[in-house]
């Protein structure tokens, strides 16, 4: 990862006037890097679309500016961009053949008819659809639609390739498949990839980043695997995987070490690095699946300590439901079968362990 | 919802008859005048016998063939700059929502609501007022307004089906404004605008009122000729020749449905 390709400055878009006025994106600033696969994750309504269209041209900033290689796109109409895009219903010309759909950019292009032929043909293979050139599209089934709508915005090898959920109108089946088959195309391909979802597996499997989008802002960006164990917001480790949230007192050693007191009087030591300006109440997050619980007898100084309120049984795992006192609940999710007793019934009392790395501070 | 005939919540006593009360009074007077037109007897009342040759008489007769001309000039000019109109207005309308857009929109096909003859007297007073001069010129116009929206509601029905996506997917890949309509919006749209096309022909054929109206002495049409012929009497030449025209408009009419019905 290198290059920056698309550079969002300080955009924000509103939509409407007065009373309806809508502001879809607030002061978003982001970078996406050459050859990368980039995933705008949010909920419904948070400005995902709207940001895609942006960098296509299709909408044009209310402030701020969106960059390709450093040269403001301002508003240069979306057939100057050499940015494609993979439309959600993904928008085949219904009139023309598969071959015709894909050949249109290049003729737009002005590349002679032999050359795109040979192209098409060549995006046909990418996409294993060498045979279909001469079919129109709705004699396709809705996985070689979504294809071909690939194919078409491929073949004029653009710079930036923006995705638009092109998965969601797939069956689970389908989509599993043309999660690998789209990650493979990147990869194939070397083009950037800039691809919307709301669905946060999705997101965590295919992509080298993730932005992580709440209500018009990018909380996030990081790749899986930061977003997922390293989450600085609430809203972040809430929306990505299970979380816990328990909340208390921010306090410091004095040798730039931190901890935090519960409101029962435990405490959990930090390995996190905490701004020197956080201080009274803060809220951390830990995942289910890095706490982990030992016999109160086995316990010792650092492990929390509490009372199993519910066992529920998953077959793979085993998920308890532990009471800290004070209204503070955890959820652990303990593998079955790994060799550790996991084997606590409820009422039981137990202690809790804990990495200091899984524990993080949120921002918010 | 499909409605099950065999359901006897859905029968009802005598619709049967009364269905076909309601289609021969819809459609007998019709075949009695198609009938007539080959009745050999110059009293078009009593029949004596099968002929053709009202409809030799009717094609051999000039001033009818004139006044047919006339009315084509009439309905296809019409035809072209009302088609014009509509596709544009209903490209227009469709790029999304402004204000008063309802009000834009009940505009365009208040023409349907209005009585004929109001039309037909506040064109006339507008080209008297403008000093006009009544005649073939004034007939395309008025026929062109009262037109527009039977273009309109065809072309504009094709567009609301359109998927917007489609004239951006067709810009996102290197298609300007103008390549993007000719390339993709004009070949989807075609049906639309061939249907709308069609019935603007027949209702610009068919017009009666206006054309009176505003047509002064030198722009008789078909319609207008056939009503000056019946104020002499009802001759089976009136009948050869309105069979002729409806069926005309009934070939148009469903050239129109069929064209309406093509989906990709
Ligand atoms: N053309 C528009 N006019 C008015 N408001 C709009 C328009 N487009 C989007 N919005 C609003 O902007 C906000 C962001 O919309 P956007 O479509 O970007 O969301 P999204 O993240 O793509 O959601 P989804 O997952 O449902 O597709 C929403 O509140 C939406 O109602
Ligand atoms: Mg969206």
């Amino acid at each position: 990862m290198s290059e920056v390709v698309i550079s969002a400055k300080s955009v924000g878009k509103t939509f409407g006037s007065g009373v309806d006025k809508v502001t879809a994106l607030d002061d978003v600033s982001v970078d996406i890097f050459q050859n990368e696969f980039f995933t705008m994750l949010g909920p419904s309504g948070c400005g995902k679309t709207t940001l895609l269209r942006l960098i296509g041209g299709f909408e044009q900033a209310t402030s701020g500016q969106i960059l390709l290689e450093g040269k403001a796109l301002n508003d240069l109409p979306p057939y100057k961009r050499p940015i494609n895009t993979v439309f959600q219903s993904y928008a085949l010309f219904p009139h023309l053949t598969v071959r015709q759909n894909i050949t249109f950019g290049l003729e737009m292009q002005g590349i002679a008819r032999k050359q795109a032929d040979d192209r098409a043909e060549e995006m046909l293979e990418l996409v294993r659809l060498a045979q279909y050139g001469d079919r129109v599209p709705s004699q396709l089934s809705g996985g070689q639609q979504q294809r071909i709508a690939l194919a078409r915005a491929l073949a004029p090898a653009p710079k930036v390739l923006l995705l638009d959920e092109p998965l969601s109108a797939l069956d689970l089946k389908l989509r599993k498949e043309m999660q690998v088959e789209l990650k493979r195309l990147q990869t194939e391909t070397g083009i950037t990839f800039v691809f919307v979802t709301h669905d946060q597996e999705e997101a965590l499997a295919m992509s080298d980043r993730i932005a992580v989008m709440k209500s018009g802002e990018i909380l996030q960006v990081g790749a899986p695997r930061e977003i997922y164990e390293a989450p600085t917001h609430r809203f972040v480790a809430d929306f990505i995987g299970d979380s816990n949230f328990l909340v208390g007192n921010l306090v410091d050693d004095g040798a730039g070490k931190h901890a935090i007191k519960l409101g029962g009087g435990q405490v959990i030591e930090l390995t996190q690095e905490v701004s020197g300006q956080r201080s009274g109440e803060v809220t951390v997050s830990v995942r289910p699946e890095r706490l982990g619980l030992v016999a109160e007898s086995k316990a010792n100084a650092n492990h929390l300590v509490g009372t199993v309120s519910t066992v529920i049984y998953f077959g793979t795992d085993t998920t308890y439901q532990i009471d800290l006192g004070n209204d503070a609940l955890l959820t652990v999710r303990m593998q079955n079968g790994s060799g550790a007793k996991a084997d606590f019934a409820q009422g039981e009392r137990v202690g809790i362990t804990m990495s200091p790395d899984s524990i993080r501070v949120l921002a918010d | 919802m499909k409605v099950d005939a065999s359901n006897p919540l859905w029968r009802f006593r005598g619709i049967t008859s009364t269905a076909m009360f309601f289609f021969a009074y819809l459609y007998l007077p019709i075949v009695v005048l198609i009938a007539l037109s080959f009745n050999e007897n110059r009293l078009a009342t009593i029949w004596t016998g099968f002929t053709m040759d009202w409809y030799v008489t009717a094609l051999s007769n000039d001033d009818m063939l004139r006044a047919a001309q006339n009315s084509i000039v009439i309905a296809v000019s019409a035809t072209v700059l009302a088609t014009i109109a509509a596709t544009l207005a209903a490209m227009g309308m469709s790029r999304g929502r402004f204000k008063g857009e309802s009000g834009v929109s009940a505009m365009l096909v208040l023409p349907l609501l209005v009585p004929e003859i109001v039309t037909a007297i506040a064109t006339l007073l507008f080209f008297v007022a403008l000093g006009i001069k009544l005649g073939l010129l004034t007939v395309i116009i008025a026929h062109t307004v009262f037109c527009i929206p039977f273009a309109y509601l065809p072309i504009r029905a094709r567009l609301e089906g359109m998927d917007p996506a489609l004239v951006e997917a067709a810009n996102d890949l290197y298609a300007n404004e103008w390549k993007a309509f000719r390339r993709v919006t004009l070949p989807l749209l075609w049906p639309g605008i061939l249907s709308g096309a069609m019935l603007s022909f027949i209702i610009s054929l068919d017009d009666f009122v206006i054309s009176y109206f505003v047509g002064g002495a030198g722009a008789t049409t078909l319609p207008i000729y056939i009503f000056g012929m019946i104020r002499i009497g009802i001759t089976p030449e009136v009948n050869a020749v309105s069979a002729m025209m409806l069926i005309v408009s009934i070939l148009f009419v469903s050239i129109s449905f069929l064209i309406d019905r093509i989906r990709y």
